[in-house]
C-alpha cells in the first residue's frame, strides 16, 4: 500500500508492537502527530513537559518492561532537550527508540530554523543513529533502529527524520523478520570450553565472590542466577544497576559493593581468591582503587559487550556471550551429577564474611526528635512490603534507597547509575506507570532534583498517574555537601538548597495532593496516607539536614580501606 | 608499540566520523589514516596507524569491532604484512642542485611528476622510513611543500578481508 512517511513511521511501530510513545511537538514533526491524532486507538502518546523528561519516560518504561522505550521530539531545541535522557539511557545500556524530526532534507547545513546536527550531536550518547534521506529507507531504518536498540548490549538509538521524508510517498511493505545487518551481530551464547574453564574455576575456589551488575536485569537472568546459586550458594554481591536480580533478604546476599557498598562485600572482594563478574562493568565507583582491587582473585567475566572485558580489570577467563544463555550453560554443568561434590568446603568462608556483618556497616541512630532520611526508606519498605517500584533522582536519597529498600525482584529499581542524572526520577516514575497502570510506584527524590524535572507533575496531573513522590528535605545538595564536609574542610560551596518551594502547595497548585512531615512519629502514618491516595502525591519529609552516606569508600582510594560509622 | 590497523565498513554517512569521533572521544591517538571505498564501492576500507600498550590496542580493535557500520576489523601488525605509502615533495632548485635532486630522486625509484626551471616535484613510494629518509636528503636541498598519504596496508599470503559486498 502506498503511504506517506509520517503514516510509515506510525505503521512500523504498530507493526513492532509499539503502542505507547512519550514526546513532544513542533514544525519537523507535524505530520507525524496528524498520524498519531489520527491513531490514537492504536497508539498512546503521552506529551511530557519537557523533551528530557519524554526521554527519560520511555526509559523509565523500558527498565520495567524490558520492551524498547520510544520517544519523539522535534528538531533542534526538542533534539538537544533529548540529549540527556539519551546519554542516561546510554551509559544504563537501556534499550531506547528515539525519533526526532529534522529539517526538510534540502535544507540540512544551511542554518535553517530549528536546525541542529542532531546525528552528529548525539553519535557518542547513543548505540547507533541514522539520518534518513529516503522516504523509501525509513521503514528497513526504524526497523534496524528498534533491533539494534534490544539486541546485544541494549542502547538509544536515534532515528532523525527530515519533515520532506514525512510527507513523501511510497510502497510500504509489511515485514516481521529479524533485521539482518551484516556488520552487526552480537554473540549469544558463550564459547563451551570457556564455560567448562569457568566451571572447573568455580569447583576450584575456597572464596568465591559473584558481582552481579545490571547485565543481569537487562538479560533478565534472574532464574537462571537463582537457580545457579542453588548449586554454588556463593557470596553474591550487587552493583547499583545489578539490585534486584537477585532477592535483597536471601542470606546469600552480602549487599552492595563499591564507595557505598556494605563492609562486608568490599571485604568479601577485597579478600576472595575468585571473582565472577555476571554483566557488570567494573565501573571505578565499584572498584575504587584498581591496584587494589580483588588483589587475591581469579577474574571470571560473563559480559554480552566484548570491550566491557578487560577494560579496567585484566580478566583471567572472559566469556561473551548473553547472561542468560551463558548461566544457563553454568547451569547445565552445575547441576550435572558430580558437580556438587567437587565444591570446596565453604564453611570457612562464610564465618569470615559473617564476622564483617557482625560490624553492621549501615547501622543508624533513629532519635525521637529529627527524622533520619534512612528510616524514612525502612519505612517505605515496612508499607510497601518491599513491592514498589522505585525511581530515584541522584544523590544521597539515591545511596539510602539502594541501601535501605531492599529489593526482592528484578525491574522495579530504576535509576541513573552511569550517568548520575538528577532529574532523571519523576519521568521515569511516569514512565513505569504507563508501563504497570497498577504498580505502586514510588520516586525517592532530593529537594535539590526534584526541582530538575519538576514540570512534569503536570505530565502526571494530565494522565492521571498515581505516581507517588517522597523528598528527602536536608536543604542541601546533600551529596555534594557530603564530599565537601569530608574533603574541602566543610566549606558548603553553593551547596545549600533551603530555599525551595512549599512543596505542599506547589502540589496543591498542580492538583495533587502535598504532606509534610517533620514529626519522626508521623513517617509511618504520613506514608501510609500518601501512599493509599488514589492520585499523585508529594510526601516532604523534613530529615536530618547533615545526614551521611556510610560506609564510604573515597575516591581513589581502595575497597578495603572505607570510613565507617 | 605502533600498530597498523585495517578497518572494513560500510560506505555510508558519517562512518568516518564515528570512527575519528570514537579515537577522540576515549583519547586514542591516530598517527596517519587513510579511507577510500573498494570493491564494488559499498564498502570502504580504512587503514589506521596508532599506538599503544597492548591493552589499548586491544580495546581500540574491540571498540572499532562495536561500531554498527564496521564489517571486520584487523590488526596487520600482528602478522607479515607490505606497507606502502605516497609522498609528493616539491622541491626549489637552483643550477647547483639540480642535479643532486634528480640523483636523489633516482637512488629513492622516485620520479619527477613535475618540473620547472625553478623547481621539481618528485613522487615517493615505499614504507614510511623510506620517505623519510628520502625527504631527509632533499630538505637541505630546500623542500617547499610536501604531502604524504598516510600509510596503506595488507598482509602477506592468500589469505585476507572480504571487500565483495554481500547484500
Ligand atoms: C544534572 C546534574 N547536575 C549535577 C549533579 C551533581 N550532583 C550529584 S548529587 C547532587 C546533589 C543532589 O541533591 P538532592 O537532590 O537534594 O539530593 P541529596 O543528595 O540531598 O539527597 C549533585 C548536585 C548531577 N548528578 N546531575
Ligand atoms: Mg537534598
Amino acid at each position: 500500500m502506498k503511504m506517506t512517511g509520517a503514516q510509515i513511521v506510525i505503521q512500523t511501530l504498530v507493526d513492532l508492537g509499539v503502542d505507547t510513545l512519550f514526546g513532544y511537538p513542533g514544525g519537523t514533526v507535524l505530520y507525524i502527530y496528524d498520524e498519531l491524532y489520527k491513531n490514537k486507538h492504536r497508539i498512546h502518546h503521552y506529551l511530557t513537559r519537557h523533551e528530557q523528561g519524554a526521554v527519560h519516560a520511555a526509559d523509565g518504561y523500558a527498565r520495567v518492561t524490558g520492551r524498547v522505550g520510544v520517544a519523539i521530539v522535534t528538531s533542534g531545541p526538542g533534539a538537544t532537550n533529548a540529549v540527556t535522557g539519551l546519554a542516561t539511557a546510554h551509559m544504563d545500556s537501556i534499550p531506547l527508540l528515539c525519533i526526532s524530526g529534522q529539517v526538510p532534507a534540502a535544507l540540512i547545513g544551511n542554518d535553517a530554523f530549528q536546525e541542529a546536527d542532531t546525528v552528529g550531536i548525539t553519535r557518542s550518547c547513543t548505540k547507533h543513529n541514522f539520518l534518513v534521506r529516503d522516504v523509501n529507507d525509513l521503514a528497513r531504518v526504524l526497523r534496524e533502529a528498534h533491533f539494534i536498540a534490544r539486541s546485544g548490549r541494549p542502547g538509544p538509538v536515534l532515528v532523525d527524520i527530515p519533515k520532506d521524508i514525512t510527507v513523501a510517498q511510497t510502497e510500504y511493505v509489511y515485514s516481521s523478520a529479524e533485521p539482518k545487518i551484516r556488520s552487526y551481530k552480537p554473540t549469544l551464547s558463550g564459547h563451551v570450553g570457556q564455560i567448562r574453564r569457568g566451571a572447573k574455576m568455580l569447583q576450584q575456589s575456597k572464596r568465591p565472590v559473584l558481582y552481579v551488575g545490571g547485565g543481569t536485569v537487562l538479560s533478565d537472568a534472574s532464574e537462571e542466577l537463582f537457580k545457579l546459586q542453588e548449586g554454588l550458594n556463593f557470596p553474591l554481591t550487587n552493583t547499583l544497576m545489578g539490585l534486584g536480580s537477585f532477592p535483597a533478604a536471601d542470606s546469600r546476599f552480602i549487599g552492595m559493593l563499591g564507595m557505598h557498598g556494605t563492609y562486608e562485600a568490599n571485604m568479601a572482594v577485597s579478600n576472595c581468591d575468585l571473582l565472577v563478574a555476571i554483566g557488570s562493568r567494573f565501573d571505578d565507583r565499584v572498584t575504587g582503587k584498581l591496584s587494589v582491587f580483588a588483589p587475591h582473585a581469579t577474574i571470571m567475566h560473563i559480559d554480552v559487550d566484548p570491550t566491557s572485558i578487560s577494560k579496567n580489570v585484566k580478566v583471567d577467563l572472559p566469556i561473551v556471550g548473553d547472561v542468560k544463555h551463558v548461566l544457563a550453560q553454568f547451569n547445565d554443568l552445575v547441576h550435572a551429577p558430580g558437580f556438587k561434590s567437587g565444591l570446596q568446603d565453604m564453611g570457612p568462608w562464610w564465618e569470615q564474611i559473617n564476622e564483617w556483618r557482625k560490624r553492621e556497616c549501615l547501622r543508624f541512630n533513629q532519635g525521637s526528635d529529627v527524622i533520619e532520611p534512612q528510616y524514612v526508606i525502612q519505612c517505605l519498605h515496612q508499607v510497601t512490603k518491599g513491592e514498589a517500584i522505585v525511581a530515584t533522582d541522584v544523590g544521597q536519597h539515591q545511596m539510602w534507597a539502594a541501601q535501605f529498600y531492599g529489593f526482592q525482584k528484578p525491574r522495579r529499581w530504576l535509576t541513573s547509575g552511569g550517568l548520575g542524572t538528577m532529574g532523571y526520577g519523576l519521568p521515569a516514575g511516569m514512565g513505569a506507570q504507563v508501563a504497570k497502570p497498577d504498580a505502586q510506584v514510588v520516586v525517592i527524590t532530593g529537594e535539590g532534583s526534584i526541582q530538575m524535572n519538576i514540570q512534569e507533575f503536570a505530565t502526571c496531573l494530565q494522565y492521571n498517574w498515581p505516581v507517588k513522590v517522597i523528598i528527602l528535605n536536608n536543604g542541601y545538595l546533600g551529596m555534594v555537601r557530603q564530599w565537601q564536609e569530608f574533603f574541602y574542610e566543610r566549606r558548603y560551596a553553593e551547596s545549600d538548597m533551603h530555599v525551595t518551594p512549599d512543596f505542599v502547595r506547589l502540589a496543591e497548585a498542580y492538583g495533587a495532593l502535598g504532606l509534610m512531615c517533620d514529626q519522626v512519629d508521623q513517617v509511618i502514618p504520613t506514608l501510609e496516607r500518601g501512599l493509599s491516595h488514589p492520585g499523585t502525591v508529594i510526601m516532604d519529609f523534613r530529615v536530618n539536614r547533615e545526614a551521611n552516606v556510610y560506609p564510604m569508600v573515597p575516591a581513589g582510594a581502595g575497597l578495603n580501606e572505607m570510613i565507617l560509622i | 608499540m605502533r600498530h597498523v590497523i585495517s578497518v572494513l565498513v560500510e560506505n555510508e554517512a558519517g562512518v568516518l566520523s564515528r570512527v575519528v569521533g570514537l579515537f577522540s572521544a576515549r583519547g586514542f591517538n591516530i598517527e596517519t589514516l587513510t579511507v577510500a571505498p573498494v570493491g564494488d564501492g559499498e564498502t570502504s576500507r580504512i587503514t589506521l596507524v596508532t599506538r599503544g600498550e597492548d591493552s589499548i590496542i586491544e580495546q581500540i580493535l574491540k571498540q572499532l569491532n562495536k561500531l554498527v557500520p564496521v564489517i571486520q576489523v584487523a590488526d596487520l601488525t600482528e602478522g607479515a604484512h607490505v606497507e606502502r605509502e605516497l609522498m609528493l615533495v616539491k622541491v626549489a632548485t637552483d643550477r647547483d642542485t639540480r642535479a643532486e635532486v634528480l640523483r636523489i630522486a633516482d637512488i629513492f625509484r622516485s620520479r619527477v611528476v613535475d618540473a620547472t626551471p625553478t623547481s621539481f616535484m618528485i613522487e615517493v613510494t615505499g614504507d614510511s622510513s623510506k620517505l623519510d629518509a628520502c625527504l631527509a636528503l632533499l630538505t637541505p636541498l630546500g623542500v617547499t611543500e610536501m604531502v604524504r598519504t598516510g600509510l596503506v596496508a595488507l598482509s602477506r599470503g592468500d589469505k585476507g578481508m572480504v571487500t565483495k559486498s554481500s547484500h
